[in-house]
């Protein structure tokens, strides 16, 4: 299973190698990788619609409890077979849709990251390894939306999305780790025993309340759905892919995957009803003002979403029954949606929803398939749209209160979704043909195959409901944790109250359709909404931010060594004194101090010479050579104290500082008056005062009790363990060798820093101005 | 800074020191030294030298970029963590030992390598720091 998830990074690492290969007619076989790992899934169906769940762990950090652990469940299978199916359809469509493409390569390397990230997100049962998947379809995402670089807008929209997907995430961890600490593991499938515990826990709203923060901006919920239309910049398939079937709903799994552990309490339900109702409709409505085909989708999954969530927050069997039904039906029939406007676009020139009619007569297989998802979205029968509409209604009659509310939000909102799959599945192919769009020719089978085929897939599922029912639906309601032995879905369910709600959203959504024109005037009405909405809030708020940061680092990086020196001391002399002044029971034991010895006394006496001589020379060189005595003085102090190693060190260290100064100071000019009376009295007695608080500091450590429990374990363990004798070495290289291997990073690190510094400077002439 | 007595007397302090250097790094495990000083003590070797014959000729002498040891020795030292993962299926960092100590150097176990990383990225660092300011300052 890691294989199957690593695979996508790996075909990503390959590509940057072995890219130029894929751009030109081989394209079409990267393809082979999402089928591959969808028959691979496909595979595990009997298995999981048997009711096994298929879990394997693998040892990451034993010693902390941090595993890499994978189950494989009816949601995460549901939600694998979406990825890797649609993946290999838009893999195909991409190879026509970017032919030719000058970063192709670059395009299937972003798309394979995502695959492999979401994969690993929907397959991952600890919380923390599901976190980092997470942030990589996020940043996957960011890219994908930003493929066209040369463009303000797409880096723009990417960036929104990248914030607010990013500040997700950022809630995701903290939720994680709240969880963690509250039930005292990552796994998911053991927090599920601790069910009622959980709900009974002081913090158990704060940490749906992080969950919730997670999959909202995710799932672009009200009021962070403005991204999702911004991500609309992204080349379609990946509009298809990750903002329309798979990604977005990353935040509807997320929800699921935690209905067994955080559910059924009524603030779980309540919020999510609210917010994925005000979600569903605000959306929705948003579709009747939107004449850019993209628009109309966008706002149109925003509100499948809604739906989603909704579903999920009225929490009964039939509800859960209704949003697995309904993410298969939206999969299919936007997702075909997507990749016809694709079609249009690339054909006609145009995704202006007001001027396109009549495309049927030069590409009949794509007007076709936009028909059959049209009926889909619209609920129609025989479409799987129509079993899913049903279900959602059932649910909906069904649940505790305020029925009559809920029915009529869910019903209006399914009217709107018909009109907006109407206008993107239907409009652009009935009527006149235009003069100008003649000229648009049939495209290439790669690009009409694949939305034909999830059209089609549409409409059979509907006829025979049975190939989904045991083998994906089942598995996702029992995985929510709700009985599933007596779901039967059928397309007649006999004439009832369901059955007239269905009839009146198909006449009132058609009659919709023919009454009501999209048209530029309505989409400049809404348009005067726009300083309200929240994306113009969030963008003020962003501007104070980023005012606000201006002004904060200018203060304080002012770009003077000598100003940052003094506000770290400072900083440092304030905290600690302040503290220090509470809390010091300074006690010198002189009884314990020992005999003073000529040495040690001649050692000193050179030390304090050193530093007067630091301090009051005039000469650079002379200071330096100073600083160095001092150093090595010390490096003498610690040889008396029995601590070699720290003296070997100091004494190459010191060694080095002095050449580096020298090495410095020799191209300084040769005199400068650099501080004046008043601004070294003052450097003089913040010196002295740090100084003397770290001595201070110093007997005050004398002073505490010695825990010698820990040097005791190093002493005693060194040679058993670590088959060491110098326990500080050993210390170094064994016990907290990570910690030794992460500092070596950073020293790295910085001596890159001083090369780029001084090495990589912008050629005056290069400088852009 | 070119003077006959330095000059003489580094070209035989260079190797010496960088003998001294691997002599301390090896002794580590058992009496004071280890990587980091050894590293320490090698880049000043190459530092005294490049003081008494001139920079470039202490770069020639060094063929590569010292900046090159940098990612040699963090993969090394990356490596002998990850080894025992990969070999025997032990956590991160687990040490690994021959049975019997070798001739001269001693028992050899990861944590020898894992030295050797921490030198040569010392040494890299060091060296890299130092030549880049003389160069450019």
């Amino acid at each position: 299973m890691l294989t199957a998830i690593l695979l996508g990074f790996l075909f990503a690492f390959f590509l940057v190698f072995a890219g130029r290969f894929f751009k030109g007619k081989l394209a079409v076989v990267s393809a082979l990788i999402p089928l591959s790992l969808f028959i691979y899934f496909a595979s595990f169906i009997p298995r999981i619609a048997s009711g096994e769940v298929v879990s394997k762990t693998y040892e990451w950090v034993p010693s902390f409890g941090v595993n890499l652990g994978f189950s494989l469940d009816g949601l995460s299978l549901l939600f694998s077979l979406m990825i890797t199916g649609i993946g290999f359809l838009v893999y195909v469509y991409t190879s026509s849709y970017l032919k030719n493409h000058q970063y192709l390569d670059r395009f299937y390397a972003y798309l394979s990251v995502f695959m492999g990230a979401m994969l690993g997100l929907v397959l991952s049962d600890n919380i923390i390894s599901m976190f980092v998947f997470w942030e990589l379809t996020s940043i996957s995402s960011f890219f994908l939306i930003g493929f066209n670089n040369t463009s303000e807008a797409s880096r723009k929209s990417a960036l929104t999305a990248l914030g607010i997907t990013g500040f997700g995430g950022f809630s995701l961890l903290a939720g994680a780790l709240l969880l963690g600490s509250m039930t005292g593991t990552y796994s998911i499938t053991e927090m599920m025993t601790m069910k009622e515990a959980l709900a009974g826990h002081e913090f158990y709203i704060l940490a749906v309340i992080f969950i919730f923060g997670a999959a909202f901006t995710k799932s672009a919920q009200f009021p962070f759905h403005f991204w999702l239309p911004g991500a609309m910049k992204a080349p379609t398939p990946v509009s298809t892919y990750l903002h329309s079937a798979t990604m977005v709903k990353a935040g509807v799994y997320l929800l699921m995957r935690f209905t067994p552990v955080l559910g059924d309490t009524n603030f779980w339900n309540t919020t999510l009803i609210v917010v994925g109702g005000i979600t569903m409709l605000y959306s929705a409505v948003h579709t009747l003002f939107r004449t850019d085909l993209k628009g109309v989708l966008a706002y149109s999954t925003i509100s499948a979403l809604g739906i989603l969530v909704f579903l999920i927050g009225l929490g009964s069997q039939g509800a859960f029954l209704a949003a697995a039904v309904f993410i298969i039906v939206h999969a299919l029939y936007k997702a075909t949606l997507f990749l016809v406007t694709g079609i249009i676009d690339l054909q006609a020139g145009t995704r202006n929803v007001t001027v396109l009619a009549g495309l049927r007569k030069v590409m009949m297989p794509v007007a076709a398939a936009g028909f059959l998802a049209a009926i889909s979205s619209a609920g129609i029968p025989p479409s799987v749209g129509f079993l899913g509409k049903e279900l959602t209604y059932e649910a909906s009659t069904h649940s505790t209160g305020m029925v009559i509310l809920i029915v009529a939000a869910i019903v209006l909102t399914k009217i709107l979704l018909l009109y907006a799959g109407f206008v993107a599945g239907i409009k652009p192919f009935t009527g006149r043909l235009p003069e100008k769009f003649t000229e648009a020719k049939m495209p290439d089978p790669l690009m009409w195959v694949p939305p034909l085929l999830l059209a089609i897939l549409g409409i059979v599922f509907g006829i025979f409901p049975a190939l989904i029912e045991s083998y994906l639906v089942k598995p996702v309601v029992t995985a929510l944790g709700k009985d599933a032995s007596d779901i039967h879905l059928a397309l007649w369910h006999g004439f009832n109250t369901v059955l007239v709600l269905s009839i009146i959203t198909i006449v009132v959504g058609i009659l919709l359709y023919f009454i009501l024109k999209p048209s530029e005037k309505l989409e400049n009405r809404i348009g005067k909404l726009e300083p309200v909405s929240p994306e113009s809030i969030l963008k003020k708020l962003t501007y104070f931010f980023g005012a606000f940061s201006k002004f904060w680092t200018n203060v304080f990086q002012n770009g003077y060594l000598r100003n940052y020196v003094t506000t770290i001391i400072l900083f440092l002399v304030i905290l600690v004194g302040y503290i220090f002044i509470g809390n010091s029971r300074l006690v010198i034991d002189h009884t314990k101090l020992s005999q003073i010895t000529a040495y040690e006394l001649a050692v000193t006496i050179i030390l304090i010479a050193g530093v007067f001589y630091t301090v009051f020379t005039r000469s650079r060189i002379g200071a330096v050579a100073a600083m160095g005595v001092v150093g090595l003085a010390i490096c003498l102090l610690f040889v008396f104290y029995s601590a070699p190693d720290l003296a070997m060190t100091q004494f190459s260290i010191d060694t080095l500082t002095v050449i580096l100064f020298v090495l410095v100071l020799y191209r300084l000019p040769k005199y400068l008056v650099l501080s004046d009376y008043k601004m070294r009295i003052r450097d003089g007695i913040l010196s002295l005062t740090f100084g003397g608080l770290i001595s201070l500091i110093a007997l005050q450590v004398l002073a505490e009790p010695v825990n010698s429990d820990v040097g005791d374990f190093y002493a005693k363990n060194a040679y058993i363990m670590a088959h060491g004798k110098n326990v500080v070495n050993v210390i170094l290289v064994d016990f907290r060798g990570t910690d030794t291997l992460i500092e070596i990073s950073v020293l790295a690190i910085a001596a890159i820093g001083v090369y780029g510094l001084l090495k990589l400077r912008v050629k005056s002439s290069d400088r852009p101005n | 800074m070119k003077t006959l007595i330095l000059k003489t007397a580094s070209n035989y302090l260079l190797p010496v020191l960088l003998v001294f250097s691997v002599f301390i790094l090896l002794r580590g495990h058992y009496l004071p030294g280890g990587g980091f000083v050894g590293g320490l003590i090698a880049a000043i070797a190459f530092v005294l030298h490049a003081f008494a014959n001139g920079l470039a000729k202490a770069k020639d002498l060094l063929k590569i970029h010292p900046g090159f040891l940098m990612p040699i020795g963090l993969a090394l030292a990356f490596l002998s963590g990850v080894a025992p993962v990969i070999g025997l299926d032990d956590p991160f960092m687990t040490g690994l030992w021959f049975p019997d100590p070798f001739p001269v150097i001693g028992n050899v176990g990861s944590a020898l390598f894992f030295d050797i990383g921490v030198y040569l990225v010392v040494v890299g660092v060091t060296l890299t720091i130092i030549f880049t300011i003389s160069e450019s300052a």
